[in-house]
């Protein structure tokens, strides 16, 4: 990566949007009278505030560079991150998960979990989510420190600490709310970086047509970079992301349902939205930007591969991670670079402070609340929220070097979620579709997935057919093997759940209001009753459009 | 351990200030700042940006994207705060 030409007046627009993220910290303590109002933003926001925070929190700039990199390295496939990987999960979750969530009244998913089953399922759930925020948060602490170092020259201590900084202001001050505006700000400041780097790129390639005859002609990706589909059959994949079965059951469904759905640095952000209505919304709305974001991740990247090609190869200097900084170096000039800059930094904050913001509801409510200082007035816990926030970000820190083993950041991710998220949609859709599911087959189900996702973790690589050319010898598919350890993770679960369930006793019904499928809560009500809600406002028509769109944009890019 | 506390705090979530002022305001900054910037482009800049004068389009469009909150906000403002409407359970409206 070369370093930025970085000027005073790109300073001045970073310099500014850094005094409004400070501000919007001190403004919306006001707002902040019980531990709800810190933890949950006081449940008050509007879907489309929600929405946009829903988005944004997976919108952090190591999804942004570890995007742009997979459309590097692999083209057009990448869409399966954001079509099928994420688009239907997130419809999945605003039409039939969030009654269940926002509708019972839970503060975070695991009070979910330990409603529904038990409390030993409930602390092996809000610990190891505890775990994986913070582990997450320090990994983009770190990488946002590698790319400042880069860019600007920065030593790595004193952008850890900065932004470190940053974002203990504004989550210890605002809350969830100062999180959330953050989040909204920031989408549109990332927006407003990526966008003029797609606009001169393909300006300066020759358009769309001329970027496809350059990367067919021009580097290794060949025509395959323009396919989605081909090569994905099973028995003999060739495609970058494996075979079909991988795609559409590990990413599709287990893994992205996992994700979207139990993730509480997700979910918190529809708890948050002022009824069950704009809670339903929040990931519909969230959708629409998803289905779009690849023009602004994938594209660059393969630009990049035309205007650098050695991007990636060993002995270049480079990594794919390099794509969108390359660009912006190559293209922009100074002030269009300060927008651009703070929306990569923007992102990174975001990406940890979204994870700080739930790590803190989770310890605070969930392990310190219910096992160790019960009944307490409810300032106690907003003081311990804050606390929990400045030990969440501190221990971030520390954290930050766990990832210093690890070259492609996203396959680190990639394998948390395998351990952590993949189990959880088996636990999760049995438990709310099948009422019988009892308590001790929460936690065994749980326990058989993770280790499911462990043992997979180690043996896949020692299987042939996860292998280029389905032999040893060749190099092996760590996208694939992610993929199929989710299959197994799921599958263990599952199995285990059921027969955990066929041996011992069920909760009884009337413990059950609200929590599963067919059994409504009497003392509820109709949360919908009397509500007249526009008719854009309806979220079957938002859900159905959004998949509507995905299924042709999957048919035009096949 | 002692009892919840009857005298509970209420919620002050209604006091939280509205985030499109704040999205208006950078964006029109920003706008206004880079279009103003876009007129001193040099040639060497804007060969770079593929003859885009990027600046003033990115500028030019941000202030629109500001000017359109900052519209929404007053057109569409917040509910004053009405310390008795706080019924976290039901829907306000209708």
């Amino acid at each position: 990566m070369t370093q930025l030409d970085v000027n005073l007046f790109d300073y001045l627009i970073l310099g500014i949007y850094f005094a409004l993220v400070v501000t919007i910290g001190l403004l919306a303590r006001r707002a902040i009278a019980t531990s709800e109002d810190f933890l949950l933003s006081g449940r008050s926001l509007p879907a489309w505030v929600t929405g946009l925070a829903f988005i944004s929190a997976n919108l952090g700039a190591i999804e942004i560079l570890g995007m742009a990199a997979n459309g590097a390295k692999y083209g057009l496939s990448t869409v399966h991150f954001y079509w099928i990987g994420a688009v239907p999960a997130m419809v999945f979750l605003g039409l039939v998960m969030m009654p269940f969530y926002y509708g019972s009244r839970v503060r975070s998913v695991p009070e979910y979990l330990r409603r529904r089953f038990n409390a030993p399922t409930h602390l092996f759930n809000a610990i190891s989510f505890a775990v994986a925020a913070v582990l997450t948060a320090g990994v983009n602490l770190y990488a946002l420190a590698l790319v400042i170092e880069a860019l600007i020259g920065w030593p790595s201590w004193l952008s850890i600490i900065l932004a470190a900084t940053f974002v203990l202001v504004y989550i210890t001050l605002g809350g969830l709310s100062g999180a959330i505006y953050n989040e909204v700000l920031q989408f549109f400041v990332i927006l407003a970086g990526l966008i003029p780097l797609v606009v001169i790129g393909l300006k300066d390639v020759g358009g769309w047509s001329g970027l496809q005859r350059r990367v067919i002609e021009e580097t290794e990706l060949g025509p395959e970079a323009f396919s989605t589909w081909a090569g994905t059959q099973v028995g003999a994949w060739t495609n970058p992301l494996g075979d079909w079965i991988g795609i559409v059951m590990g990413l599709g469904f287990v893994l992205s349902f996992g994700y979207w759905t139990t993730n509480f640095a997700e979910v918190q952000r529809a708890l948050s939205a002022k009824d069950l209505s704009a809670a339903e919304r929040t990931p519909l709305i969230g959708a629409y930007p998803k289905i779009f974001i690849p023009a602004l991740t994938i594209i660059p990247g393969l630009i990049a591969i035309v205007i650098v090609p050695e991007l990636g190869k060993e002995g270049s200097g480079t990594t794919y991670n390099d794509a969108i900084p390359l660009l912006m170096n190559h293209y922009l000039p100074n002030g269009a670079l300060g927008i651009a800059l703070a929306g990569l930094l923007a992102a990174f904050m975001a990406g940890m402070a979204a994870n700080v913001s739930s790590f803190n509801t989770v310890f605070t409510y969930d392990i310190w609340q219910t096992y160790i200082r019960k009944n307490f007035p409810d300032h106690y816990y907003l003081n311990v929220g804050r606390i929990v926030t400045v030990a969440g970000i501190v221990i971030g820190i520390g954290t930050a070097f766990i990832a210093a083993g690890y070259n492609n950041i996203m396959d680190y991710i990639q394998l948390l979620f395998s351990f952590f998220n993949a189990p959880l949609f088996a636990t999760f859709i049995i438990a709310m579709f099948w009422k019988r599911t009892t308590p001790w087959a929460g936690l065994a189900g749980l326990i058989a997935g993770t280790l499911g996702a462990g043992v997979f973790h180690l043996i896949g690589p020692k299987i042939a057919y996860f292998h280029a050319g389905q032999t040893l010898a060749g190099p092996a598919n760590a996208q694939m093997i992610n993929f199929y350890g989710a299959i197994a993770a799921f599958l263990a679960d599952a199995v285990v759940t059921v027969i955990v369930t066929l041996l011992t006793t069920p909760k009884p019904v009337s413990e059950l209001a609200g929590l599963v499928w067919g059994v409504p809560d009497p003392a509820a009500g109709d949360p919908h009753a009397g509500y007249v809600r526009k008719w854009w406002e309806s979220p079957k028509l938002l859900g159905f459009t959004a998949l509507a769109i995905v299924f042709v944009l999957s048919l035009l890019f096949i | 351990m002692s009892e919840p506390s009857s005298t509970a705090p209420k919620s002050a979530a209604s006091r939280l200030f509205d985030i499109r002022l704040m999205i208006g305001g950078l964006f029109v900054v920003y706008g206004l700042l880079l279009t103003l910037y876009s007129f001193f482009t040099t040639a060497a800049e804007l060969a770079k940006a593929a003859d885009i004068n990027i600046n003033r389009w990115l500028g030019l469009g941000m202030l629109a994207l500001g000017l359109f909150f900052l519209i929404w906000a007053r057109l569409r403002p917040l509910l004053p705060p009405d310390p008795d409407a706080i019924d976290m359970t039901r829907p306000l409206q209708h």
